[in-house]
């Protein structure tokens, strides 16, 4: 019994919350090597496309609400998602076009390029706060758990509860069906071939014949709509104001880095470490230690490596430590 | 004809502006920021004040009043201060009815209040490190400092027969001072604080701050925190994850936005508000309902008593320059003489032009003690069906 409760504990305040996050920041991280891989570049603004994406995805989703159209169950945000992401698409084509073409033609180095996305973060950042306002937004509906920690209980008679919420799992599987895709698509069609030659060796891709500026619109393109679905999760499962995603950016970037940049699994594998040593460290054992040990060995603090506020301290210090001693990540991406 | 009329208009006019002047209060509250959902309620309490005064022609010379509002953002120094300094130098206010929040309150008296010499009047910071800050004698407030609150919780809590408690605190000088304040109360109370966490404002996501207090425990989870912000979103993660179902809301933590977002399992949650029962209090009540606002959000009654201070206060000492009637403000508070409550602002400024003494009870029974703070008098809520129920004051 006192085991199960460990394990009920462990789940409900390490493994559920950590897992629902790491896909979140796969997904962010995505979208970051991708680009880093195919434009050649460490996009900046990428947290404020997420939030872009989202504000838009809010407000289609206050329309279809004003007009009772719901998702029974699941959030209607689910359904607002598509619009969303053709905003996003759309937003981003036209910055390549504006910005990111001139500098392509006059091959920049990658260095002004970060510069360059940095201005645009900018510009996204002032964009997104204007169309939605700087507070807060919650947006999500639907049934709020497949189980609460009430139900749980009185269903198992254990001490601990365990609460699954809705929006925690809409992520995890979300994030497996997009990450698919995404595999199938680099892996298996013509299209994605073309990216992962364009990636490997751009003048070898160029002289087999392979269009540059298509590349480059389907590459935005995915991008976007994984920007915006990583940004509507996130916002679906915690909530949503555009500072927040500005500040995401800097775990997203340790994951990217931290799996290798430029490599699709990497970025995977790198957001949920992050993830989970960000929850590990920040958790207090107390409460899992007390029920495995003998009251012999109870632990009278609360076990707890770092206060929740170095959660970040914790991302960075991985980063660090990657860097010395694996530049190319742990799955041999581009060294930084 | 119409010259003549013209001429005798302009004269006429001239002849009433002859001694009576406009006369600026600056209200200088977070209408952005942590605090934004209850300021307007606030700020209308004061200029309500402000308005019966100036309608009253009673003041001085006939002066009328007039409100300019400020934002101090609740949080940002830099911009509260310079909100304040805009109110100073180019609307030349005679007072400021303000900050709202204790970290503001304190830049806005060091670096703007003490070098111009202008009389501040807080209706709602609440740090009791404000108590000892140096102020010239410039700066009172009619709201009490935490220390006071911290032993109503005590009590509160305690009445209920709980003794341990799990206690988070937004990361600023009102949360880490309500918290420290709390903390030594309970103690001294026989209760037990089984953690103390920080939390900071504008995060998404607080499962692992709900992580650490879950696993140190309690039977009630003390959020001293802002109602719009951090302490949201303590509340519905540990709803959510089921480490608490029950929690202490301190007066930050009032407000309906909360009951709204969260619902019902809010029920058998409970709290304080600075407020009292008595006849100014229903007094008031009644008039902001006239006026079209709501009288029991936070601090509304703390707001028109800080207006109404600062006017009264110039008329006992024939002037509207700070360094005289600063000296006054306590005199007019506390008495001795004729009791003034809220609507009676007329009485008290014709009573004071006569050179009688008042006794200003206000809309919260303001007495003022110690360096100018008022000694506080709380309402206890319980939360039943989605609504503040009054258990007792505690004065």
């Amino acid at each position: 019994m006192d085991f199960l409760n460990a394990l009920t504990a462990l789940f409900n305040y390490v493994i559920i919350p950590a897992t629902s996050y790491g896909s979140q920041l796969a997904l962010g991280a995505l979208g970051v090597t991708l680009i880093y891989g195919i434009l050649r570049f460490s996009n900046f603004a990428h947290g404020d496309t997420m939030a872009f994406g989202t504000a838009l995805t809010i407000l289609v989703t206050w329309l279809f609400q004003s007009w009772g159209i719901t998702f029974g169950p699941l959030p209607t945000a689910l359904l607002a998602l598509p619009f969303g992401i053709i905003g996003t698409a759309a937003l981003l084509l036209g910055t390549d076009r504006v910005v990111y073409r001139f500098y392509r033609k006059q091959k920049a180095a990658p260095v002004i390029l970060v510069i360059v996305s940095m201005g645009v973060m900018f510009i996204m950042n002032g964009l997104t706060r204007f169309i939605i306002g700087v507070s807060d937004q919650n947006f999500a509906d639907g049934k709020r758990f497949i189980i609460n920690a009430l139900q749980y209980r009185k269903m198992t008679g254990l001490q601990e509860g365990l609460a699954i919420r809705t929006t925690s799992v809409i992520t995890v599987v979300t994030a497996i069906i997009v990450v698919t895709l995404l595999f199938w698509f680099l892996n298996r069609t013509r299209t994605g071939k073309s990216m992962r030659a364009f990636s490997d060796n751009e003048d070898l891709a160029l002289l087999s014949g392979i269009n540059p500026e298509r590349v480059v619109t389907v590459t935005w393109l995915i991008v976007a709509a994984l920007a915006t679905i990583a940004g509507v999760l996130y916002g679906l499962d915690k909530s949503f104001s555009p500072f927040t995603y500005f500040q995401l950016l800097l775990p997203i970037f340790a994951s990217a880095v931290v799996g290798g940049l430029g490599n699709p699994l990497g970025a995977i594998a790198g957001g949920f470490v992050i993830a989970f040593s960000e929850v590990i460290f920040t958790y207090a054992w107390k409460k899992v230690l007390g029920y495995l040990l003998p009251a012999s060995l109870m632990p009278d603090g609360l076990v707890q490596l770092l206060g929740t506020d170095y959660k970040y301290a914790v991302s960075f210090t991985i980063l660090v430590i990657v860097l010395l001693f694996r530049p190319t990540g742990l799955f041999k991406g581009k060294s930084v | 004809m119409k010259k003549l009329l013209l001429a005798s208009a302009a004269v006429s006019l001239m002849a009433g502006a002859a001694n009576a002047k406009d006369i600026k209060i600056g209200i200088l509250l977070g209408f952005t920021g942590p605090l934004e959902s209850v300021t307007p309620m606030m700020a209308k309490s004061a200029e309500m004040a402000i308005k019966e005064v100036s309608d009253s022609h009673a003041l001085l010379g006939g002066d009328t009043v007039t409100a300019v509002r400020g934002d101090d953002t609740c949080t940002d120094a830099a911009a509260a201060t310079a909100a304040a300094q805009r109110l100073v130098t180019s609307d030349h206010v005679a007072a400021i009815m303000g900050a709202d929040c204790s970290g503001v309150t304190g830049a806005v008296l060091q670096s703007v209040a003490r070098p111009n010499g202008i009389v501040m009047i807080s209706p709602s910071a609440t740090s009791p490190a404000l108590s000892t800050a140096p102020d010239d004698g410039l700066f009172f407030r009619t709201a009490p400092s935490d220390a006071r609150q911290g032993t109503v919780m005590a009590d509160a809590i305690m009445k209920k027969g709980i003794k341990t408690v799990a206690l988070t605190y937004t990361n600023n000088d009102y949360g880490k001072g309500l918290a420290d304040a709390f903390k030594a109360a309970f103690e001294k109370a026989g209760g037990k604080v089984t953690i103390s966490v920080p939390h900071e404002d504008n995060k998404a996501d607080y499962s692992s701050e709900v992580g650490t207090l879950a696993s140190a425990g309690g039977q009630l989870l003390v959020v001293a925190g802002y109602v719009d912000k951090g302490g949201k979103g303590i509340i519905q993660g540990a709803l959510d994850a089921g480490a608490f179902s029950k929690f202490y809301l301190p007066d930050g933590m009032y407000g309906d936005s909360l009951l709204k977002a969260i619902g019902k399992p809010m029920d058998g949650s409970f709290g304080d508000v600075p407020g009292i029962q008595s006849a100014g209090h229903t007094k008031f009540l009644a008039m902001a309902k006239a006026a079209g606002f709501d009288g029991t959000s936070s601090f509304t009654g703390e707001s028109y008593d800080a207006a109404a201070l600062i006017l009264l206060s110039m008329q006992a000492a024939k002037s509207d320059k700070a360094e005289v009637f600063k000296n006054d403000v306590m005199k007019v508070a506390n008495g001795p003489g004729e009791t003034i409550l809220p609507g009676e602002l007329a009485k008290g400024l014709k009573l004071l032009a006569e050179g009688k003494s008042i006794n200003y009870e206000g809309a919260t029974g303001v007495k003022l003690i110690g360096p100018g703070e008022a000694a506080g008098s709380y309402r206890i809520y319980t939360i039943k069906n989605d609504k503040q129920v009054t258990d007792y004051y505690a004065q």
